[in-house]
């Protein structure tokens, strides 16, 4: 079984990187995420690990090297936060569209400016559009666990998509909480080795990689990649199914919390969920139908199945952690409210942008959400959608 | 893999991902000549085979024989940037 351990979000990446010991990690270090290489780098020097490490000189660097990496026929990692990702976000797109299936830690934080090293969801917003599967992680033990699993959904060859693995700033990477482990033996039988059909190293068949692709041929390559993450659907599932197996923890799309009977619904990610949890528990003592959809899988969106999952409530609530400064909602808002128009499923839904640079969200703050739902409810009125949570007025 | 056929016509599920191309020289077949918009013309009766002209083209566009005497010029990879024209010293090529 499993090995009980205490460690911080970064730490719990770090050991999952450890254990996955991937060819090539190219890394810079930035806030809050600088741990995830740090610990790395130590295991590269203690010989734990038998990973090529590369000091690069940036972030656009650090993208550029995993590339280069994974195009040769390496397995490549990285971990990175905020501006580090603003700076590598032209390879961000190079990664995905030459479908190579580099692993990354994202550990959110706010994109500057004005200069906020604090968590929210601004720079994985920033590249919700990039081609990268993207898995959000409530705790460090989510972090950890999808970690693991990112390589066997990236690396499938139905899918052949980079894949970040996000968790809160601070809330979680410098949080230090009981977690549960894998063996080291367990973890490389489950990630198994990388066996690229087509690569730049392979003596045997010289290839070209990310050649001149112009109108005749771009726009077939971007319904391959549109493809192959509607593919990561199913390869999620049955991945998150086979780990199920190995750790006892089975992972959906979403997890549903009191959801099944639920009036007043909060949907949000990461960290908040934890929040919403407590929240729910408090109000669901009082009486109150109250519950949660907490997204997992983020990119895809899941957003037949999260429709579904929300048609039965009176009004429905999503949190974002990012403002996508459009005037009229958030990102997580926009996903969920039209995959449940496109199915036909009109649930009053309000937006909440919320705990913006590290602003504290409360289980006071989620249970207001809560009451002004209710609200909704009871007046039948849903005027302004588009709102702030925990704003100073 | 039969990507070496691959064109513009090619459906999308024959394609290769990302547009990996998994054979080795064929940058041969990518004809750039009609990227020209003026065209140089060689007159074999000024020309003295100095051999000043065929170094300086950038794109090894006019051929040169086992008698290192040069032929005309090769259409699919000239570009027309006329620097061959500059360094004729009998004005044996012409853009036109």
């Amino acid at each position: 079984m499993g090995i009980r351990e205490r460690l911080s979000g970064n730490e719990a990446a770090a050991i999952a990187m450890k254990q996955i010991n991937p060819d090539v990690v190219a890394a810079f270090p930035i806030t809050p995420s600088t741990e995830i290489p740090q610990y790395f780098s130590s295991f590269v020097s203690n010989g734990q690990v038998d990973t090529e490490f590369v000091a690069v000189e940036s972030e656009h660097s650090a993208m550029s090297a995993c590339i280069g990496a994974e195009s040769a026929g390496a397995r490549a990692m990285t971990a990175t936060s905020a501006n580090g990702l603003s700076l590598m976000w032209e390879m961000i797109y190079i990664a995905s569209s030459l479908r190579l299936p580099i692993v990354m830690s994202l550990v959110n934080r706010a994109v500057s400016g004005p200069l906020n090293i604090h968590n929210d969801h601004s720079d994985a917003m920033g590249v919700r559009d990039a081609g990268w599967i993207m898995l959000f992680s409530e705790s460090n033990q989510e972090a950890y666990d999808n970690l693991l699993m990112a390589h066997r959904i990236a690396e499938h060859k139905d899918v052949q998509l980079p894949l970040m693995v996000c968790q809160d700033g601070f809330i979680t990477s410098h949080s230090i909480e009981n977690i549960e482990l894998l063996e080291d033996d367990v973890v490389k039988n489950f990630v198994g080795k990388y066996k690229p059909e087509h690569y730049l190293l392979n003596d045997k068949e010289p290839i070209a990689v990310g050649p001149l692709d112009l109108q005749a041929y771009l726009f077939e390559h971007k319904a391959q990649q549109a493809e192959a993450m509607k593919n990561a659907k199913k390869v999620i599932a049955e991945v998150s199914e086979e780990f199920a197996k190995i750790s006892g923890r089975k992972y959906e799309f979403f997890e549903k919390y009191k959801l099944d009977d639920a009036e007043l619904v909060v949907v949000c990610m990461n960290s908040t969920a934890g929040t919403t949890k407590a929240a729910i528990d408090e109000l669901r003592a009082q009486g109150v139908k109250v519950g949660l959809l907490k997204i997992r899988m983020f990119r895809p969106f899941p957003a037949e199945e999260v429709a579904e999952a929300l048609k039965n409530a009176k009004a429905v609530a999503v949190l974002d952690k990012a403002d996508s400064l459009n005037g009229c909602g958030g990102a997580l808002f926009e996903d969920v409210v039209s995959g449940m128009y496109v199915s036909n499923i009109h649930v009053p839904t309000v937006n909440y942008v919320y705990g913006i640079g590290g602003r504290d969200t409360t289980v006071t703050d989620i249970k207001s959400v809560y009451t002004d739902l209710s609200e909704i409810v009871s007046s039948g009125n849903l005027n302004n959608p588009y709102r702030y949570l925990g704003l100073r007025k | 893999m039969t990507e070496d056929k691959l064109n513009a016509k090619t459906p999308i599920n024959d394609l290769t991902i990302g547009g990996n191309i998994y054979t080795a020289g064929n940058a041969k077949e990518f004809k750039t000549g009609d990227w020209r918009s003026i065209t140089p013309v060689f007159k074999p009766e000024l020309c003295k085979q100095c051999g000043l002209c065929f170094p300086v083209c950038p794109d090894d566009a006019i051929p040169v024989g086992k008698d290192l005497k040069r032929g005309d010029f090769d259409y699919d990879a000239c570009k027309g940037c006329g620097v061959c024209a500059k360094v004729c010293p009998f004005k044996a090529i012409e853009m036109k």
